[in-house]
C-alpha cells in the first residue's frame, strides 16, 4: 500500500498522528535550513547568537519552536531586506510583500515562490464545478507592494485562465477613514467597483473571481444600478477574504447577495499565507473554521496571558501562526485576531480556527474592514 | 430573556450574530438582539418607496387618528417585543436596566412620548404653519388663502441612528409617520425597547408594518443608515455634528451646551430664579441636550455657584428603583472615570473653583459602572476651559462674564434662556443665530413647547418647497 493509500483509510486519529509527525519532521528540518550558517538568512544567524539554546541541536520537534522567544513583527519594519533571503536561496530572484504602511514604515517579508505554492496548495481545494479550469479570473482587491494581486494572478495562470486585475491602495482607503473623508472614501470605492464592472462586461470570460466582502457587496450593489447581476455577468465562483468574515455576513451573501454563486472564505496573511476554511453551510449555521497549509504554517489558539498554552477545544484564545518554509521561518507570531479552537477533520487533521474577529484588547486602536 | 430580531419593512428576520443586553448592575442578561449587517439594510432600501405607498394608503388624518391609538398602547399596554411581552413596568424597567437611567425618569419619557402622539395633529398644525396635510401627502394642493403651494418629500424615508443613553430624543421622530413617511430605525445598542415598543403600538393601532424597519448592529449599520437614507438624523458629540454640518441630507443632533443668562438689570435678585437654575441643571438626570450647563451673569456668580452647588452637590447615588434617585449612572466602562479626570483637569485652570467641593466625592465608582455626582464650578471669565464644558449629568458652570460680552462669548447653544427687561439686549438674543431655541423671561431650559420646532423644523427637513404650476382647473380646492 502506498503512503497515500494509507494516509486515505487511515482513522481520523492515525491522521492526526501522521500530520504531527510530519510537521515534527517539517519543523526540524526548517530550522536546520535556517540556521546552518551555509543557507540560514543573515537575521536569524545573528538572533541565533543571543538565544540560549542551540536551535540546530535543541529543535527536533514542533513543540520544541516554544523555546524561541515570542516572534516580534516590529522586526520586519525597515531593511536591510536582504537580511531576510536564507543564505541557501541568495541567487534566486526575490520579491517583497509588504503589509501595513498606512503611516511610517511597513512590514515586509521576503518571497521566492511561497506565495505560488501556498495558491497551488489552495488551488487544490477549489471545486472545479464552481471555479472552471480554463476560465479568466477577476482580482478585486489591494495591489501595489502587497503579495496578493500577484498570488491570485497566479492562482488563475495555475487553473489555466489569465487574471484581470485593479488597483486598490488600502493605504490611501485607511487615510480617508481616518481624515472622515467619506465622500472621497464612496467616490474611490465607486472608481474601483467602476472597474471591475468594465472588466465584467467586456466579453471577458471571466467566470471566477477574488473580492474583499466590502468590495463583493459594492460591486453587486454597482451591477444592480446598471440593470444587472454578478451571476448574470457568468461568474460561478468566488473567493472571497482580506477582512474578518463574520457567519451573518456569509449567511446574507449566500441568500441575498450572490444565491447560487459558490463563495468560499479565507484568511490569510502575508506572513502565514492562505488557510482554507471547511465548507460553509447552513446546517452548520454558516460558521467558518479555517485550516492552516500544515506543515507549512500552523495555526493555534492560545491563551490570552500565557500564550504557549492552547486553549481547549471551543475555548477563545488567540490567534497564533507559525510559518515554517524555506524562505521564511516565523515562530510563533501572536496575530491580531483572536477566535475560538476547532478540532481537526478528516481533510485537514489538525487544529483550526474559527469566529476569528479582531483581537478584543487591541481591536480599539485598529482600523479594520478597510477594503 | 427576550430574544429581539431584526425587523425588516415589518418582517423579523433572525441574525446569525447577537449582541447581548445586560444590566448595568448586576449583569444580569436581559435581551438577545440580532445584528444587522450593513449590506442587509443597503438591499432593503431598494424597497424604500413602498414604506411611503403603504402609508399613502391612509390619509394623514387617518394615521394621526392611529397614532393616537397608539399613544395609549405604547403607555398603558403589554406589547410584543421579541419573542417576549412587555408591560408599561416592564419596559420602564427594561430601559433603566440597560441605560441606567432612574425608573422614574424612564415613566416620565414615557409620558412625554405620549404627551407627543396625543397631541400630534396640534404639533403638525405647528410645524406646518397650519398647513392641509393632504398637500404633503398629494404633493401640492391650493391653501385657504387661495394661493398653490407644494412641498415634495425628499426621501420616502427618514434614518435614525439613536443614541444609547437618552431615552428622550425619540421625541423627535415620531411625527414622521403621520407625514407618510417610512423609518428606518438603528437603535443604540442599550436601548433597542423604545423602537421595538413604539413599533408594537403602531403596528397595533393598524399602521402598516412595511413602513417600519428596526436594525440594531454596529457603527458599520449606522454608516448604512446615513449612507441609504435620503434623509437621516444621528445623535452623537461635538465631532458627529461637525462632521455633518451642512450635509442637506444629515439632521445631526450633538450637545446643547444650554444655557441661563442673566441680565444685568434682574441678577441682582438671583435669588429668585434658583429653583429654575437648579431644575434646568438637575432634572432628568442632566443628561439631556435641553439640561443647563452654563450659567451667565456679571456679578453675584460666586453667590449663585455657592447656593447651586448647596442644593445639588449632596445629592447621593440611589438604586434605579428608587423613586428619589436623581442620579443616572455611566455604564461605559471609564466614560465616568474620564470625565471626572476632564474636570479635574479644568478646575486646576486659575480662576476656575470647584463649589461642590465640600460636599463629598464626585466620582462613585461600582463594579460594572459608575456615577459622577453633581458638580457645579465657578469660572472668573468666560476664557476659561470649564466655561464651556457639558456633560450627561448634573453639571454646571457658573460664569462671570460682562452682559455686552455674553452673546459674543457663549458659543453654539441650544436653548437659551434669558432672563431680562433689556428691551435692547432682548432684541440682540433674538437676532443671535447661534442660539437654536430661546425663551425670554423664567423659563428653565428644560421646557419644552412641543409646538415649536427643535433642532429645526422637521418638516422643512422631510419635505422641500418648490414651484408648481398648474392649470387652474386641475387644482384641487382647499379642504
Amino acid at each position: 500500500m502506498s503512503a497515500t493509500d494509507a494516509s486515505s483509510t487511515a482513522s481520523l486519529e492515525e491522521k492526526q498522528k501522521m500530520a504531527r509527525a510530519a510537521l515534527d519532521a517539517h519543523a526540524h528540518e526548517t530550522v536546520q535550513w535556517h540556521f546552518h550558517p551555509s543557507t540560514g538568512c543573515p537575521f536569524w544567524l545573528e538572533q541565533a547568537k543571543s538565544l540560549n539554546f542551540d536551535p540546530l541541536k535543541e529543535v527536533q520537534t514542533y513543540d520544541d519552536l516554544k523555546k524561541f522567544p515570542p516572534f516580534e513583527d516590529e522586526w520586519l519594519r525597515g531593511g536591510p531586506v536582504r537580511r531576510w533571503v536564507p543564505q541557501g536561496l541568495a541567487n534566486e530572484p526575490v520579491y517583497v510583500f509588504e503589509t501595513g504602511g498606512t503611516t511610517g514604515i511597513p512590514k515586509s517579508r521576503i518571497s521566492l515562490n511561497d506565495f505560488r505554492t501556498d495558491y497551488e496548495l489552495f488551488s487544490d481545494t477549489l471545486p472545479d464545478e464552481h471555479f472552471p479550469k480554463g476560465s479568466n479570473w477577476l482580482m478585486l482587491g489591494p495591489s501595489g507592494p502587497r503579495r496578493l494581486r500577484l498570488a491570485v494572478e497566479h492562482l488563475a495562470q495555475y487553473r489555466g485562465g489569465i487574471c484581470f486585475c485593479v488597483d486598490l491602495d488600502p493605504r490611501w482607503v485607511i487615510k480617508l477613514i481616518k481624515k472622515g473623508w467619506m465622500e472621497h472614501l464612496e467616490a474611490y470605492k465607486k472608481h474601483v467597483v467602476d472597474q471591475a464592472i468594465t472588466v465584467l462586461s467586456a466579453g471577458h470570460d471571466v467566470k471566477c473571481m477574488f473580492a474583499t466582502p466590502k468590495l463583493l457587496e459594492a460591486l453587486c450593489e454597482g451591477l444592480e444600478e446598471q440593470g444587472t447581476s454578478l451571476p448574470e455577468t457568468g461568474i460561478q465562483g468566488i473567493f472571497s477574504g482580506g477582512t474578518e468574515f463574520t457567519p451573518q455576513w456569509t449567511r446574507f451573501a449566500m441568500e441575498e447577495l450572490i444565491p447560487g454563486i459558490y463563495m468560499t472564505p479565507t484568511y490569510g496573511n502575508t506572513l502565514m499565507g492562505l488557510a482554507c476554511s471547511k465548507p460553509v453551510t447552513p446546517e452548520d449555521g454558516y460558521k467558518i473554521s479555517y485550516y492552516a497549509p500544515q506543515p507549512r504554517a500552523v495555526i493555534e489558539v492560545v491563551d490570552f496571558d500565557d500564550t504557549d498554552r492552547v486553549v481547549d477545544y471551543g475555548g477563545t484564545g488567540r490567534v497564533k501562526l507559525t510559518t515554517l518554509t524555506k524562505e521564511f521561518f516565523v515562530p510563533g507570531f501572536l496575530e491580531r485576531d483572536e477566535g475560538e479552537r476547532e478540532a481537526p477533520f478528516e481533510k485537514y487533521p489538525w487544529d483550526g480556527v474559527s469566529g476569528v474577529r479582531p483581537f478584543r484588547r487591541l481591536a480599539e486602536s485598529t482600523t479594520v474592514g478597510v477594503y | 430573556m427576550i430574544n429581539i430580531p431584526v425587523l425588516r419593512w415589518g418582517e423579523p428576520y433572525e441574525s446569525l450574530e447577537i449582541d447581548e443586553v445586560t444590566h448595568f448592575m448586576t449583569g444580569e442578561p436581559l435581551a438577545k438582539v440580532g445584528q444587522a449587517n450593513g449590506g442587509l439594510l443597503q438591499r432593503d432600501m431598494r424597497k424604500a418607496a413602498r414604506a411611503r405607498d403603504v402609508l399613502r394608503d391612509f390619509t394623514s388624518q387617518e394615521l394621526i387618528d392611529k397614532i393616537k391609538q397608539a399613544a395609549d398602547l405604547y403607555l398603558n399596554g403589554t406589547l410584543p417585543v421579541g419573542d417576549g411581552m412587555q408591560s408599561p413596568d416592564d419596559f420602564a424597567r427594561c430601559q433603566s436596566a440597560t441605560t441606567g437611567l432612574p425608573e422614574h425618569m424612564c415613566k416620565g419619557n414615557m409620558q412625554k412620548n405620549y404627551f407627543v402622539l396625543t397631541h400630534m395633529d396640534q404639533m403638525l398644525d405647528a410645524l406646518t404653519r397650519g398647513l392641509d396635510l393632504e398637500i404633503l401627502s398629494r404633493g401640492y394642493g391650493k391653501e385657504s388663502r387661495g394661493v398653490v403651494v407644494s412641498y415634495q418629500a425628499q426621501s420616502p424615508v427618514v434614518g435614525l441612528v439613536l443614541p444609547s443613553n437618552s431615552p428622550g430624543v425619540h421625541t423627535l421622530w415620531l411625527p414622521v409617520i403621520p407625514m407618510q413617511i417610512g423609518l428606518v430605525l438603528k437603535p443604540g445598542p442599550q436601548e433597542p425597547w423604545t423602537p421595538y415598543r413604539m413599533t408594537a403600538a403602531f403596528t397595533q393601532a393598524g399602521i402598516p408594518k412595511e413602513a417600519i424597519s428596526i436594525y440594531p448592529g454596529g457603527p458599520e449599520v449606522g454608516a448604512a443608515v446615513l449612507a441609504k437614507c435620503d434623509r437621516s438624523m444621528i445623535f452623537g458629540g461635538t465631532a458627529t455634528v461637525e462632521r455633518y454640518k451642512g450635509d442637506p441630507r444629515v439632521q445631526a443632533h450633538g450637545p446643547g451646551f444650554s444655557k441661563i443668562l442673566l441680565g444685568d438689570d434682574v441678577v441682582d435678585n438671583w435669588e429668585q430664579y434658583l429653583d429654575l437654575m437648579v431644575d434646568s441643571i438637575y432634572l432628568n438626570s442632566g443628561r439631556g441636550c435641553i439640561n443647563c450647563s452654563g450659567i451667565w451673569a456679571s456679578r453675584h456668580t460666586k453667590e449663585i455657584a455657592q447656593a447651586v452647588a448647596e442644593r445639588i452637590g449632596p445629592v447621593e447615588v440611589k438604586p434605579p428603583e428608587d423613586p428619589e434617585a436623581g442620579l443616572a449612572a455611566f455604564t461605559l466602562p471609564g466614560a465616568a472615570k474620564a470625565i471626572w479626570g476632564d474636570i479635574e483637569a479644568a478646575v486646576r485652570e486659575e480662576g476656575t473653583t470647584h463649589a461642590t467641593e465640600q460636599y463629598g466625592e464626585r466620582l462613585v465608582e461600582m463594579e460594572r459602572c459608575a456615577y459622577v455626582r453633581p458638580v457645579v464650578l465657578h469660572c472668573q471669565s468666560h476664557e476659561l476651559a470649564a466655561a464651556k464644558k457639558e456633560y450627561m449629568f448634573p453639571f454646571v458652570s457658573v460664569v462671570e462674564c460682562p452682559q455686552e460680552k455674553m452673546l459674543s462669548s457663549i458659543g453654539p447653544t441650544l436653548v437659551c434662556s434669558a432672563i431680562t427687561d433689556n428691551e435692547a439686549w432682548r432684541r440682540q438674543l433674538t437676532d443671535a443665530t447661534h442660539i437654536d431655541r430661546l425663551n425670554i423671561g423664567a423659563i428653565p431650559t428644560i421646557k419644552l413647547d412641543w409646538l415649536q420646532p427643535h433642532e429645526g423644523n422637521i418638516v422643512e427637513f422631510l419635505f422641500r418647497a418648490r414651484a408648481y404650476q398648474i392649470a387652474e382647473e386641475l387644482v384641487p380646492a382647499a379642504s
